[in-house]
């Protein structure tokens, strides 16, 4: 069993394109595999798969609700709280949580010596489980609109697909702060997708940086190859990065996609190509008792 | 005026729009509150004239000589960041949020909160105004605190030099670094292209903003790529009550203008995306979106 991350620092490189291709292809070729949607504030990739949802859950996180009345308006649980989420106006008698801003560490609760703290769970947004026709599984993590972080979703998606199948793609945020680590640091090895553009390489060169040090082990898929420079080849050279598979840019991968349709089931030279590179990486990094 | 530029899908043409707005007529601050990812230094290599410090947040550690391992910190802690170990409890800094309670309720105060403080704020001047600009450091959180210290800066240096319009070039998604970026911004633009994904997220993107109560106005970049959804993107825009600023066609200038380090309308003035691109910029400075 392994897991792999598709991830980029810089969005719309094809991420989503790669990490839904895969699935299907790893499908197609009768690999257990499951897909995870971890880009929680805007999950895509179900939109490509003929899908029912088969279950939902919701996360939440705790936030603290003030009993005015025990209140002394010391301000002690200000004080505690490191998220500025609670405003305090001592001599007008005025206490609030700013909710948006509570992470729900429960700090406040345990510096209040009045009891006067009490808790309330707050949606975050759902953990989507899905199951194509073939059924096979897809769990999207979504955060509610105007939900500040992703990563409670995101950490409840990695755990509900525990270790199930022998191949677990997970679908990562762009960027290179905590929603792309907390999915990250889940994964066995890392797929970086990105473009030969300055943009591409100036955000590869980003994640490349976390990615060394977390230690984990990582590749380059280089999306658009033929579009922009040649930099990004140079670097891979230079930095002595496995450089996994070269898409050329083409119109009608670019219109497949736009309709929401796999390029792997018209395209069998790109299924081909996409099925060896993920069989070299399990090889590489994969349990060795799984059979190809 | 403050102008947002954000899209909810990655990729879609935001900063490559952001650059056309900012070399496009009278002088602006351009502000990239796109912190993971910060691009727009790469095309307008602004001359620093500050450069400050962000602590982005603090992280717990354990001082292994006073640690007793009792495991008072486990039992508080909400986040699982912290797991038993041999001698001394052991801290994951993936997961710790450095909300300080177990600095807090240690009974020996074997914990020591560190700040991370390898993030910076830069200033300066490019070539058609002001840049500010934030790098978050690798793997480090609260972008949402450098997008706000990002806007400051931009604001105080405009009124320094008096300068009228200020560009943020916010990022993907609709998480708490894109909230910072639209929050009580004059106007707020959003990238879409002719995808399923791009209508997906433009949907959820339109969702932040006029929760902040505003009302976006969209531009279809690409739209050749796909015309019927882009059909259904303005259809969409027009049930809601979205303008739609206007619709780009799919350009390759646009990617070798940014290889060649320039806007596209100081690659290619004459090109016909980017006398749309003006008539856009034209339109948000007049009020008329």
């Amino acid at each position: 069993m392994i897991k792999i991350a598709v991830a980029s620092g810089k969005g719309g490189t094809g991420k989503t394109l790669i990490a839904t291709n895969i699935f299907n292809t790893l499908l197609l070729n009768n690999h257990r595999s499951m897909l995870v949607d971890c880009d929680a504030e805007a999950p895509n990739a179900a939109a490509f798969f003929n899908i029912i949802e088969t279950g939902r859950t919701e996360v939440t996180q705790p936030v603290p609700v003030i009993n005015t009345d025990l209140c002394t308006f010391c301000g002690k649980c200000r004080e505690y709280c490191n998220y500025n989420a609670i405003f305090l106006l001592p001599p007008v008698k005025i206490i609030n949580v700013i909710e948006d801003l509570c992470h729900g560490c429960g700090a406040c609760s345990v510096a209040c010596n009045y009891g006067a703290i009490t808790e309330k769970p707050v949606l975050l947004g759902h953990v989507i489980q899905y199951r194509t026709k073939e059924n096979h599984t897809i769990i999207e993590a979504r955060t509610r609109i105007g939900v500040l972080s992703p990563v409670p979703l995101i950490k409840s998606a990695i755990k509900m697909a525990g270790n199930n199948g022998d191949i677990i793609i997970l679908d990562a945020p762009p960027g290179t702060s905590c929603p792309f680590i907390q999915t990250v640091s889940a994964a066995d090895y890392v797929v970086l997708v990105t473009e030969p553009t300055p943009f591409g390489l100036s955000d590869l060169k980003q994640s490349v940086e976390t990615l060394k040090t977390m230690d984990k082990p990582f590749g380059i898929i280089l999306n658009r190859s033929d579009i922009g420079d040649n930099k990004v080849q140079e670097y891979t050279l230079i930095e002595d990065i496995p450089l996994l598979l070269e898409i050329p840019f083409k119109k009608e991968i670019a219109v497949l996609y736009s309709r929401g349709k796999l390029v792997s089931e018209k395209d069998p030279v790109f299924e081909k190509q996409l099925l060896a590179v993920f069989e070299t990486i399990f090889a590489q990094n994969g349990n060795s008792g799984y059979q190809w | 005026m403050e102008i947002a530029v954000i899209s909810g899908k990655g990729g879609t043409g935001k900063s490559s729009l952001s650059a056309a707005f900012a070399t496009t007529g009278e002088k602006v601050v351009l502000a990239d509150c796109d912190v993971d990812a910060a691009n727009l230094y790469l095309l307008f290599n602004p001359e620093h004239d500050d450069e400050e410090v962000y602590v982005s947040a603090h992280k717990a550690t354990v001082d292994a000589s006073k640690c007793t391992n009792c495991g008072k910190c486990i039992d508080y802690c909400r986040f699982d960041a912290i797991s038993p170990g041999e001698k001394v409890i052991h801290i994951s800094d993936i997961s710790c949020e450095g909300c300080f309670l177990c600095s807090h309720i240690c009974p020996v105060n074997a914990i020591d909160m560190i700040p991370n403080d390898k993030s910076r704020m830069y200033s300066g001047s490019f070539r058609n105004g002001k840049m500010v600009y934030g790098r978050l450091a690798p793997g480090e959180e609260n972008s949402g605190k450098l997008v706000n210290m990002v806007r400051e800066k931009a604001k105080n240096i405009a009124k320094e030099n008096g300068i009228d319009n200020i560009i943020l070039d916010g990022p993907p998604g609709i998480g708490c670094p894109a909230i910072s970026t639209i929050t009580g911004v004059d106007k707020v633009i959003i990238v879409t292209e002719p995808t399923i994904s791009g209508l997906h997220d433009l949907q959820r993107a339109t969702g932040i903003v006029t929760k902040s109560g505003r009302k976006p106005s969209i531009i279809i970049n690409k739209w050749d790529l796909n015309p019927s959804l882009t059909e259904q993107i303005k259809k969409w825009c027009a049930d809601n009550n979205f303008q739609v600023a206007g619709t780009l066609q799919f350009e390759p200038d646009m990617v070798e203008s940014m290889v060649k380090g320039k806007s596209i309308n100081e690659h290619k003035p004459d090109n016909n995306v980017n006398k749309e691109i003006k008539r856009i910029w034209n339109n948000i400075l007049n009020n008329k979106l």
